[in-house]
């Protein structure tokens, strides 16, 4: 547990000593916002965050590469990986500490945008279900998403590519729930389960389904459990 | 002084009793694709001693501790360290183990003192040790007026520095050092090298360099590797009186092992003969004076015998020439500095 706690309070202390924590944060503020206010505008705006939540799995599909991208890859790069590995710490907790403070730097984000809420309570006043709910959804999202970057990380030394690759995946399981609207039958149903989009949004309208949770940690699980394995295994390479 | 290579164990090594044996390390062989990077090697390491390993670059010094520290493990072969499997028991060994890799790999955006508590809590440290270690190592290392610096701030001799107080930090019982004094200017190596010297009266050191009068000066013991092999090993002194004016044949003969020894052993001027057994192919190495020349000698006996000489050659790479170009190495570095 205390080597977990400390490699991931040396990666928060990472991300915020870095100007990617303060980047990462300023565009999905700004991007995140910008789908806040898109219906403002409207001559019957709705009190809800619907729209931010749906633009906000965009903008952590296009962020989350650059939050893990770091993590294992750079230690691969600088070899400081060695000292890690020969330390008295397991391969999971290294994954698991890694994983975390990438968590917790996706829940500080997410308390960034807690003021949406405040400004919806104080102009209007808006259903709380579908927002609680919204917020849980964005963070299994948030971690499913996290944990593919983490297995990139551990693949390869060059962040560019951990980045890429990541990006990649995420952007297919974002983009099945699309494919679902033009194919029909069984393989819509079957692209609409297999992507991030098609469990999420249950959770914009209100509805928290165990099934989309199980879904989300399932799919996080996996994840960590394959950047595990490719620790373990890049010892034997 | 024992010659050894291709798997025949070293008798000096292998006769240390096994009781005070920190490190033992058995036929381990590491390939990396096709390559061997380390092929049977066979040492031992007693505790409390320095030991050094000495070799060309590429010769399989790197492999070699990062499979004794764990990092990876070894295609073939066992290696335990106080009575611990390095690939079984691996986390058990990794307590166990202060070491610095050549390249010094560290987090340069933490600060000195921040780093090391970090390598304090993976090292499954308490806090409070933590502070205290982190005092003394401070005060050993000399890192005094840095300890608050971010490291990438610091210069190649200083991180060299923080490389060793991260491998002492936790007080283990053994230190594995690569290449401790590479790349930092001469004054610095000095005071390294006095640092690991004491270092080395509590704990067990390996450290590897490709200088010799550095090995020489720190290690009890000294291992020459080279081309993955161990060509020698013994206390430098006897390394050194042994290699002036000794050669070197390597001769495959067909014919009983015992009695072909017995008549290599006969030849007037041979000083060790060792017998070397491959799949199919009975070597043996002899060792003779320099300038006497035994093929003829060795030949005709092999003849009148009627056994058959299979080939016969003056060994390729002798001690004494792993012995010249390591000499050499250290004063090109010196021309340098």
């Amino acid at each position: 547990m205390r080597t977990i706690r400390a490699v991931a309070l040396k990666e928060i202390q990472i991300y915020f000593s870095s100007p990617v924590a303060y980047i990462v944060a300023l565009i999905f503020m700004a991007l995140s916002g910008f789908f806040f206010v898109r219906d403002l505008g409207n001559p019957f705006p709705e009190a809800s965050l619907s729209n931010f939540f749906q633009g906000a799995t965009l903008v952590l599909t296009l962020l989350a590469p650059a939050l893990t991208m770091r993590l294992l890859a750079e230690e691969q790069k600088m070899g400081t990986i060695e000292l890690l590995l020969t330390s008295p710490v397991r391969d999971w907790e290294v994954i698991l500490g890694k994983y975390l403070s990438s968590f917790v730097f996706l829940l500080f984000l997410l308390a960034l945008t807690s003021y949406y809420v405040v400004l919806l309570l104080v102009f209007a006043t808006p259903d709380p279900g579908p927002i609680y709910s919204g917020y849980l959804g964005l963070v299994l999202y948030g971690m499913a998403a996290l944990s593919v970057g983490v297995l990139t990380s551990t693949l390869t030394s060059n962040q560019i590519i951990a980045a890429v690759v990541s990006f990649g995946i995420l952007v297919a399981l974002y983009a099945t729930a699309l494919i679902s609207e033009v194919v029909t039958g069984t393989w819509a149903s079957i692209f609409n389960q297999l992507g991030f989009t098609g469990h999420f949004n249950d959770f914009v309208s209100g509805i928290i389904d165990s099934a989309h949770i199980v879904y989300f940690l399932t799919v996080t699980a996996l994840f960590l459990f394959l950047s595990i394995r490719a620790l373990e295994s890049r010892r034997w390479r | 002084m024992a010659i050894e290579s291709n798997g025949q164990a070293d008798a000096t090594v292998v006769e240390s009793p096994a009781e005070d044996a920190m490190i033992e390390v058995q036929d381990l062989t590491h390939y990396y694709g096709p390559m061997p990077a380390v092929e049977n090697v066979n040492f031992t390491v007693r505790r409390g001693e320095i030991l050094g390993f000495l070799g060309p670059n590429g010769a399989g010094k790197t492999t070699t501790m990062r499979i004794l520290t764990g990092f990876m493990p070894p295609t073939r072969g066992s290696v335990t360290l106080d009575g611990y499997d390095v690939v079984g028991q691996s986390l058990e060994v990794r307590k166990r183990v202060g070491y610095l890799p050549e390249s010094v790999p560290l987090h340069t955006e933490m600060t000195v003192t921040n780093y090391l508590k970090y390598m304090g809590t993976l090292r499954g440290m308490n806090g409070r040790r933590i502070r205290g270690r982190i005092g003394d190592v401070i005060d050993v290392c000399r890192l005094g007026d840095y300890h608050k610096t971010l490291i990438g701030k610091l210069s190649k001799g200083f991180r060299q520095r923080v490389g060793i107080a991260q491998a002492i930090l936790h007080e283990p019982e053994v230190l594995v050092l690569d290449e401790p004094t590479i790349g930092i200017d001469p004054i610095q190596v000095v005071e390294t090298r006095g640092l690991i010297q004491e270092l080395g009266r509590e704990q067990t050191v390996v450290l590897s360099s490709h200088i010799l009068p550095e090995v020489s000066m720190i290690c009890e013991r000294v291992l020459i590797i080279h081309e993955g092999h161990i060509v020698a090993a013994d206390t430098p002194n006897n390394l050194a009186q042994h290699l002036r004016g000794v050669e070197q044949l390597e001769v495959e003969i067909g014919g009983p092992p015992a009695e072909v020894m017995a008549a290599l052993r006969g030849i007037d001027g041979a000083t060790e003969v060792s017998h070397h057994p491959r799949p199919g192919i009975n070597a043996y190495r002899v060792q003779y004076r320099e300038g006497a020349d035994l093929r003829d000698e060795i030949s005709r006996t092999v003849i009148s015998r009627g056994w058959s000489l299979l080939s016969m050659q003056v060994n390729s790479m002798s001690l004494e020439e792993i012995f010249l170009r390591l000499t050499t190495t250290e004063s090109d570095d010196e021309g340098l500095a």
